[in-house]
C-alpha cells in the first residue's frame, strides 16, 4: 500500500538559525527533481512546523511515513538527497542520523497542554489547527454559552496566571466581567521581557492561532469587544506570524463583527513594544499602549476596574491564554488532574545555560527541579559539576544543588527565595561566579528601572556599585550585611514589582552562596575564576613549547618570548581577556 | 526628508495611532530619529519636542544619533552571559576599533549594539548581524563574518 509521506522542518527561531529554510528548500527541491517528483511528489509533503523544543539539536526533521516517524537531528541541506533516497524512496530510515536515547528521554516525561500542537503543525495554516480541533472551543463558547459558564469553567481548571504573580485567571475575568461599562479591553501581554525565556515567543511562533483563540474566549467571558497584543519588536518571526494567523482568523469570521454568526464582535490589534522590561508590569504596559513613556502608576485601581484609556482591563500572558482552549475542549477536570492542590495544571519552560538538552519544555506543576534537570536536560555540560538553578529571571533567584528536590510550583519556589516567573530556567556549574551573577542581573534592573520611585531608581544603582566594588577586589567588610538591608528596604518600599523583586537575586545568591562573597571580599579571590580584576593569567614553563600562539593570539601585545622557548605573560600589560588560554593546545596557560 | 515625515504622519493620523507608533515608522525609515524628524512632528502636531523625546530615551528600540550601514546585534540575555557572550563582544570591539562607549565605527561601516535578549537561548551565546541570527557564536565564526562585511565595503569603495 502506498502511504502518504510527511517530513516536518523545525522552523522555530532556534531552527530558523540552524538552517530550517535552506533544509526545507533542499527537501522540497530533491523531491520535485526529475525522476523522484514522478513517483512520490503527490504523496509527500514537505512542511513546516513551529519550536519543538529541543533547539538544541536542531535542525529537527520529522520524516513520517504511514504510521512510523523517524526524526532526525543536526540535518544540514547535504544530508537531505541521502534522506531523500533512503529513507524516503526506499523506506530504509538513516538511522545514523536520527535522534537517539537523549531525544525520547527529554520528550517521554513531559506533559503537554500548550505545547501540545506546536511543533507539529503549520503555524502559518489555519487549516492546520483547524485540523487538530482548533476554534471549536471558542465556537461552542460563543454559540452556546454564556459568560457566566465559561468563567466557572475557567475557575474549576484552577488556572492561575503564567506571566509571573500566579493570579487565578478566573477570578480576574469574574470581576472584569462584573464591571458595568460600555468598552472593556483585553490585552494578551506578549512582552517577554525576562532574559533567559523564550516560552511565549515559542508558542505564538508555533501555535499563533491556540493564543488567538483564547483571546476570543476570554473576551467573550468578560464583554470586550477590542482586544490588543502587547508584542516585543525584538521577536520579528512571532510578529510575522501572529500578523498572519489574524488575518486569517478575520476572513474565517472568528474575528470581526458578528463572530461565527452570533452577536458578539472581537477584534485584535498588534502593539509593538518599544524594548523595555518595566512594560511586563501591567500598568507600564497600559501606559505603553497609551502612547507614553512605559512607566507604572500605584495599585489600586487595579486595571480590572480602571485600566486602558480608564476602562476596565483584563492582562493575561501568552501562556495563560493558549491554555483556555485546551481547558474548553477537553474539561476542567482535565487540566486540573495536573499539578498540585495549588498549582493546577502545566507550565512551560526554557531551560537553558550550561545543561546538555537545552530547550523548551512543558511539564506538570509540582515536576522536582531535579527531574527537570537530569532526567529531562540530561545534566550538566561537559561532565562538570552543577552549582544553581536561576529561575525567574530578574526577580527570581539562585536554587542551590542540595534543593533540587524542591517541587516546581508556585508555593514552594517562593518558600526558597526565587520564584517561577515566566518560566526561564537557566542552568549554572561550576565555572559560575554568584556574585558576577548576582551583578549580572543588578546591571539590568539598573538599566531598566524606570527610575519614577526613589527606592528601585537609587537602590539598584547602589546594589551595583558594591557588587562592581565586590567583583573587582574592592569589597570591605560590612558590604554582605549592607546588601542584605538595602535589598530588604528595597524590596519593601518599590512602586512595583520590578523593585519589589529587583534584590532577590542578590538576597538568594548571599542565602546559599555566602562563601563566594566572603572569599571575594577577605581573601580578594573568585572561587570561580570569573571575575576579570582577580585573576592573573601565567605560563607553566613547563609544559610551554614557545609556539608563539598565545603570541600572536594576545591583543594588548603582554606576552613576549622567543621561538620554542618558555614565554612570558607581563601581568602589567595583561588585559585578562583570555585569548591565550582559548588557544594554548598544550594547557600551558594558568588562570587563578 | 520632508516628503518621507509627511507620509509617516499621514499614515500616523489615519491609524489614530500614538507618538510610539510614529517614533517606530521614523526609526524604520532612517534608522534613528533625526532631530529635524522631531522638530517637524511637534510643529505639525503642537505637541512639544521634550515629549517626543521623552518617549524615545525611555525605550530602547530608539536611536537618537545615525547608525551603521552593518548592525551587529549582541545578546546580553542571561544564558548568552554565562556562555560568555562578554569576551566575544570585548574581541568584536577590539576588531572594530570601538573605543570606550562608542557604538558605530568611525567610517559609519558598523555599529555594535547590545540587546537585552533576543529569546534564543538554546543556542546562546547569540548575534544578530543584519537581522540575520547566529547561534552557538564562536570568536572565529564572528570574526569571519565580520571581516566578511568590511571586505565587502572594501570592494564596493
Amino acid at each position: 500500500m502506498m502511504h502518504n509521506i510527511t517530513v516536518k522542518v523545525c522552523m522555530g527561531t532556534g531552527g530558523v538559525a540552524a538552517g530550517g529554510g535552506e533544509v526545507l528548500d533542499a527537501f522540497l527541491n530533491e523531491i520535485s527533481s526529475e525522476g523522484i517528483a514522478a513517483s512520490i511528489e503527490k504523496r509527500c509533503s514537505p512542511g513546516k512546523v513551529g519550536c519543538r523544543g529541543l533547539c538544541a539539536k536542531d535542525v529537527l526533521v520529522d520524516v513520517i511515513i504511514g504510521n512510523s516517524k523517524v526524526t532526525y537531528q543536526h540535518v544540514k541541506t547535504d544530508m537531505v538527497p541521502r534522506i531523500v533516497k533512503e529513507h524516503i524512496l526506499e523506506s530504509n530510515p538513516v538511522l545514523e542520523w536520527a535522534v537517539g536515547e537523549d531525544y525520547h528521554n527529554f520528550h517521554d516525561r513531559q506533559q503537554k497542554v500548550v505545547l501540545s500542537d506546536c511543533g507539529n503543525i503549520d503555524p502559518e495554516d489555519i487549516n492546520a489547527y483547524a485540523a487538530v480541533n482548533g476554534y471549536i472551543a471558542a465556537r461552542k463558547v460563543v454559540t452556546s454559552m454564556t459568560p457566566e459558564d465559561v468563567i466557572s469553567t475557567i475557575k474549576m481548571s484552577g488556572l492561575r496566571g503564567r506571566g509571573g504573580a500566579g493570579f487565578p485567571t478566573g477570578t480576574k475575568w469574574e470581576i472584569a466581567g462584573k464591571q458595568d461599562a460600555k468598552t472593556k479591553y483585553l490585552i494578551c501581554n506578549a512582552d517577554e521581557g525576562d532574559p533567559g525565556a523564550f516560552m511565549d515567543r515559542s508558542v505564538i511562533e508555533g501555535n499563533p492561532h491556540a493564543v488567538i483563540e483564547g483571546m476570543i474566549i476570554g473576551a467573550y467571558a468578560i464583554g470586550a469587544d477590542k482586544g490588543y497584543v502587547y508584542i516585543r519588536a525584538e521577536y520579528p518571526l512571532a510578529v510575522e506570524r501572529l500578523k498572519k494567523a489574524l488575518d486569517d482568523a478575520r476572513t474565517e469570521n472568528f474575528l470581526g463583527k458578528e463572530i461565527m454568526g452570533t452577536s458578539f464582535n472581537f477584534d485584535i490589534l498588534i502593539k509593538l513594544g518599544a524594548g523595555a522590561f518595566v512594560c511586563g508590569e501591567e500598568t507600564a504596559l497600559i501606559a505603553s499602549i497609551e502612547g507614553q513613556r512605559g512607566m507604572p502608576r500605584a495599585k489600586p485601581p487595579f486595571p480590572v476596574y480602571q485600566g486602558l484609556w480608564g476602562k476596565p482591563t483584563v492582562i493575561n500572558n501568552v501562556e495563560t491564554l493558549a491554555n483556555v482552549p485546551y481547558i474548553m475542549r477537553n474539561g476542567p477536570e482535565w487540566f486540573a488532574s495536573f499539578g498540585t492542590e495549588k498549582s493546577k495544571g502545566t507550565k512551560v519552560f526554557a531551560i537553558t545555560g550550561k545543561i546538555k538538552n537545552s530547550g523548551l519544555i512543558e511539564v506538570p506543576m509540582g515536576i522536582p527541579l531535579r527531574e527537570i534537570i537530569y532526567d529531562i536536560g540530561g545534566g550538566i555540560e561537559g561532565g562538570r559539576q552543577f552549582k544553581a538553578v536561576q529561575t525567574g529571571g530578574p526577580s527570581g533567584g539562585c536554587i542551590p544543588a542540595d534543593l533540587l528536590d524542591t517541587p516546581v510550583d508556585f508555593e514552594s519556589l517562593a518558600k526558597v527565595g526565587s520564584i517561577v516567573g515566566s518560566g526561564g530556567m537557566v542552568v549554572l556549574d561550576e565555572t559560575d561566579c554568584m556574585v558576577n551573577i548576582a551583578k549580572f542581573f543588578l546591571e539590568f534592573t539598573r538599566a531598566e528601572s524606570c527610575g519614577k520611585c526613589v527606592p528601585c531608581r537609587i537602590g539598584t544603582k547602589r546594589l551595583l556599585e558594591i557588587l562592581e566594588r565586590i567583583t573587582k577586589g574592592e569589597g570591605k567588610p560590612g558590604d554582605i550585611a549592607l546588601l542584605e538591608e538595602m535589598s530588604v528596604d528595597i524590596k519593601m518600599a518599590s512602586l512595583c514589582g520590578l523593585g519589589q523583586t529587583a534584590p532577590n537575586p542578590v538576597l538568594s545568591t548571599i542565602k546559599y552562596f555566602r562563601h563566594e562573597y566572603e572569599a571575594h571580599i577577605n581573601e580578594k579571590r573568585c572561587p570561580a575564576g570569573v571575575c576579570k580584576d582577580l585573576l592573573t593569567y601565567s605560563v607553566l614553563e613547563e609544559f610551554c613549547k614557545g609556539c608563539g600562539a598565545c603570541l600572536r593570539a594576545c591583543p594588548a601585545g603582554a606576552i613576549k618570548g622567543e621561538k620554542k622557548k618558555p614565554h612570558i605573560i607581563d601581568p602589567s600589560v595583561c588585559i585578562k581577556c583570555g585569548a591565550c588560554l582559548d588557544v594554548c593546545k598544550f594547557k600551558a596557560v594558568k588562570k587563578e | 526628508m520632508r516628503e518621507k515625515l509627511k507620509s509617516i504622519l499621514e499614515a500616523y493620523k489615519k491609524k489614530e495611532a500614538n507618538i510610539i507608533y510614529l517614533l517606530q515608522k521614523t526609526e524604520e525609515v532612517f534608522g534613528y530619529l533625526p532631530r529635524e524628524a522631531v522638530d517637524f512632528f511637534a510643529d505639525e502636531l503642537g505637541i512639544a519636542p521634550s515629549r517626543f523625546f521623552g518617549v524615545a530615551t525611555f525605550y530602547s528600540q530608539f536611536h537618537l544619533n545615525p547608525r551603521g550601514r552593518n548592525i551587529i546585534t549582541a545578546c546580553c540575555g542571561t544564558a548568552c552571559h554565562v556562555k560568555g557572550s562578554e569576551r566575544l563582544i570585548n574581541g568584536l570591539r577590539q576588531e572594530l576599533r570601538l573605543a570606550e562607549g562608542q557604538e558605530t565605527t568611525e567610517d559609519m561601516d558598523v555599529t555594535l549594539e547590545k540587546v537585552n535578549c533576543v529569546g534564543a537561548c538554546s543556542i546562546a551565546p547569540v548575534f544578530l548581524i543584519n537581522k540575520k541570527v547566529y547561534g552557538k557564536s564562536t570568536s572565529d565564526r564572528l570574526l569571519k563574518e565580520v571581516r566578511a562585511i568590511r571586505g565587502a565595503k572594501g570592494n564596493d569603495a
